[in-house]
């Protein structure tokens, strides 16, 4: 049976402000896939997530992006993450005052409603929330905790992976998900990631460094360089890259110009 | 490119929900100021001599005084002859004695607030005091506090009923000559509310006034004394609106607070006076003064507000801790949207030994608002032991508002110590983005986001009112994000 993708980008331009950051990136994506795109510093990788998000500071200028059928570029952000979009920021967002607990509650229900589903009720979501902490190893007192508020490095990148658990999306795009965590850390966020693999969900992980991929073994690797992508393979490609270095992709770029 | 901070900057005002008007007869007294407008007041009120003779003094002080400029706040010269200071509304009898013969009109105008009159409607365990411009119109659950002892009913009551009462507190808080606006209040205040607590009585309600200004052109002065004897408790909530009119019109309020021995006073407002326009049009000028003394020992008066209302807010309600041990407490959430404007803060007084005080002030500002913190701390020389903690933090929505701290600190002894903490911060593109993008659209995540900074004061209100003011924040920024 032939699967239709997920996500389909199709010559995509984006700049931000007057700066042209991806300059025609063409990538399509199938359920139950895990894609890596890697690349050095500054090639455009966080913004081609952020742009997928949707996020306002960048504007599409060519191209498109169809996400299940669908023209991704004129929806608003919040309704791409209601339709099962989720980025798990490089950066997470501290939200002084606001409990992990009532945010995800929100997020959620803000989800099952686009959905026609009720909201959860307290008890539901209780048990919901206990059942996914034990995969991401989170003491329960960060739920009552504010937002990322006081996290150290590796409590907020583990907090975006257990808060991708309970949304459960359909796209889950991972922003260097591996910066700032320990190898301890790395393990506990890379299976908690590989237990949300699943036929029905792909996911995009962007990472600077190949150690994310032995962890999270991808099915696709992408090399991004200048705004395009220059490169594609399976998981070596990851390994011929470490061996290398992004120095010798200068030349890619050139004759993909 | 439409970036999210400008659509913060264009969230507008939703309508003021509460901008209607009464059609009720009322009668006024002529515009302006003199003493015989003061001795008209005074007589419709069929008040004592005492009273007379207090009114007319702090009348001929204000005449000496200028009134104050060293507000961050700016606005037009009053024209305090132009202003009408009495009006009520007509009714056939002196003083309704009982709700059925309240005016059904305005009977329907508190339950259009929300603020059904009627006891069986009544939430239960809370007490109310309505005020419509300038007299009180129902005190509900009088009967039943009364048989604890408790005093709660309109301040002309008290004047009638326990004059020695007023005579003994009125003014020891607050001195007719206090300043400016304290001193117009004294010498043309109309009503407000009165309470007393009996010795070692818990008030087992919240009692609360509604203050309501409905007629065109009047200034509502109110006053409103609170005495809670030794070992006595009470909480005390107070809510205003007023109509949506495009001059604006003078609100200058007194609240006194006594409390003696062991006893503990804490009182809630939420102020929603109409703020003016989007264009900064109209709204209520709101200059406030509240004090409160803790008398004896063990003492604790707690001050909880939430001023969202008014074009100008010019309040800072103060302690005075007199007694051994007393406590002083200020809690703050103040935001200004549009071209609203507010200098508020508290006041706080250390006199006697091991006083304690807590302020916590949270500022926001959207739109063209400016939001100052104004915070006076003077431990004296006999309050030894003394501590103070100030955190004051401020929130700016949009680069068109400001934010200002002004804090000012002065301890005459040694054994003291003083805290003062202050931050800014702007309600982040980043912070808005990530709730969207987790599936929470944007209202609600400016929402959520200014919700959670006020939290430290919204736990220190009673549950249905802390629940009004997260609504009433979100109504009062909605449409500021778009």
């Amino acid at each position: 049976m032939a699967k239709s993708p997920i996500l389909e980008i199709k010559d995509l331009h984006a700049k931000a402000g007057d700066k042209e950051i991806l300059r025609g990136i063409n990538l399509t994506i199938y359920p139950g896939e895990v894609h890596a795109i890697m690349g050095p510093n500054g090639s455009g990788k966080s913004t081609l997530s952020q742009v997928i998000a949707g996020r306002d500071l960048y504007e599409a200028t060519k191209g498109e992006i169809i996400y299940e059928g669908e023209d991704l570029l004129e929806l608003d952000p919040e309704e791409r993450a209601q339709k099962g979009i989720f980025l798990a920021f490089q950066y997470p967002v501290e939200i002084p005052g606001v409990s992990n607990l009532y945010f995800l509650k929100a997020a959620l229900n803000a989800i099952r409603k686009q959905k026609g589903e009720p909201e959860v009720d307290a008890m539901e979501f209780f048990n919901l929330v206990r059942q996914k902490m034990s995969i991401m190893e989170m003491d329960e007192s960060l739920l009552n905790r504010a937002v990322n508020t006081g996290f150290s490095g590796g409590e907020k990148k583990r907090n975006e992976i257990f808060q991708m658990a309970v949304l459960e999306p359909r796209l889950a795009l991972l922003d260097e998900t591996d910066s700032g965590l320990d190898i301890d850390a790395l393990k506990v966020v890379s299976s908690g990631v590989n237990a949300l693999r699943s036929p029905d969900r792909a996911i995009l992980v962007i990472t600077h460094y190949q150690r994310l991929l032995n962890h999270i073994v991808p099915d696709f690797v992408h090399v991004l360089a200048e705004g395009r992508i220059v490169k594609s393979g399976g998981k070596e490609l990851a390994l011929a890259l470490e061996e290398s270095g992004y120095a010798g992709l200068e030349e890619f770029a050139e004759i993909a110009r | 490119m439409p970036t999210e901070v400008s659509s913060i900057e264009s969230l507008a005002n939703q309508e003021y929900k509460w901008g209607f008007v009464t059609e009720i007869e009322s009668e006024t007294v002529p515009a302006g100021l003199n003493e015989d407008i003061i001795r008209l007041i005074s007589k419709r009120k069929n008040e004592p001599e005492f009273m007379l003779e207090w009114r007319l003094k702090a009348y001929r002080h204000w005449l000496t005084m200028e009134e104050p400029t060293w507000a961050n706040i700016h606005y037009p010269p009053i024209d305090y002859q132009k202003v009408i200071y009495y009006a009520a509304p007509k009714t056939k009898i002196d003083r309704p004695k009982s709700l059925e013969e309240v005016d059904p009109e305005l009977l329907r105008t508190y339950e259009k607030l929300g603020i059904p009159l009627h006891e069986r409607e009544l939430l239960a365990g809370v007490a109310v005091d309505a005020v419509f411009d300038s007299v009180s119109v129902a005190t509900t659950f009088k009967e039943k506090l009364g048989e604890l002892g408790i005093i709660f009913c309109s301040f002309s009551e008290a004047v009638q009923e326990h004059p020695e009462l007023v005579r003994k507190y009125l003014g020891t808080v607050v001195p007719s000559t206090d300043n400016f606006f304290a001193a117009l209040n004294s010498a043309v205040f109309s009503d407000g509310s009165f309470c007393y607590i009996p010795k070692g009585v818990r008030c087992p309600m919240e009692l609360s006034t509604y203050f309501r200004i409905n007629a065109k052109d009047t200034g509502q002065f109110e006053r409103t004394l609170i005495i809670a004897d030794e070992g006595a408790s009470v909480s005390y909530l107070e809510g205003c609106t007023a109509p949506m009119r495009d001059t604006n019109q003078l609100h200058a309020a007194v609240v006194e607070l006594v409390a003696l021995d062991n006893a503990t006073i804490k009182y809630s407002t939420v102020q929603n006076w109409y703020p003016g326009d989007k264009e900064g049009k109209g709204g209520i000028y709101n200059f406030v003064t509240k004090r409160g003394k803790a008398l004896g020992v063990n003492s604790k008066i707690s001050w909880t507000q939430v001023e969202t209302g008014s074009a100008i807010t010019w309040k800072y309600p103060g302690c005075i801790l007199m007694g051994d041990n007393s406590v002083g407490e200020f809690y703050s959430v103040a935001l200004t949207n549009n071209y609203q404007q507010a200098d508020t803060g508290t006041k706080m007084i250390h006199v006697g030994k091991n006083t304690r005080r807590t302020i916590v002030s949270k500022g926001i500002s959207a739109g063209h608002g400016q939001n100052t913190y104004r915070g006076a701390v003077k431990i004296l020389k006999g309050a030894t032991g003394a501590r103070n903690y100030s955190q004051c933090d401020s929130m700016l929505l949009g680069d068109k508002c400001g934010a200002h701290t002004f804090p000012y600190l002065e301890v005459k002894n040694t054994s003291s110590s003083i805290e003062h903490e202050a931050s800014t911060s702007k309600i982040g593109e980043d912070q808005i983005f990530y709730c969207r993008q987790r599936g929470i659209p944007t209202e609600d995540a400016v929402n959520m986001i200014v919700n959670g900074f006020c939290k430290e004061v919204f736990r220190e209100l009673p549950m249905e009112f802390a629940v009004e003011a997260q609504k009433l924040l979100g109504v009062s920024l909605e449409g500021s994000v778009g």
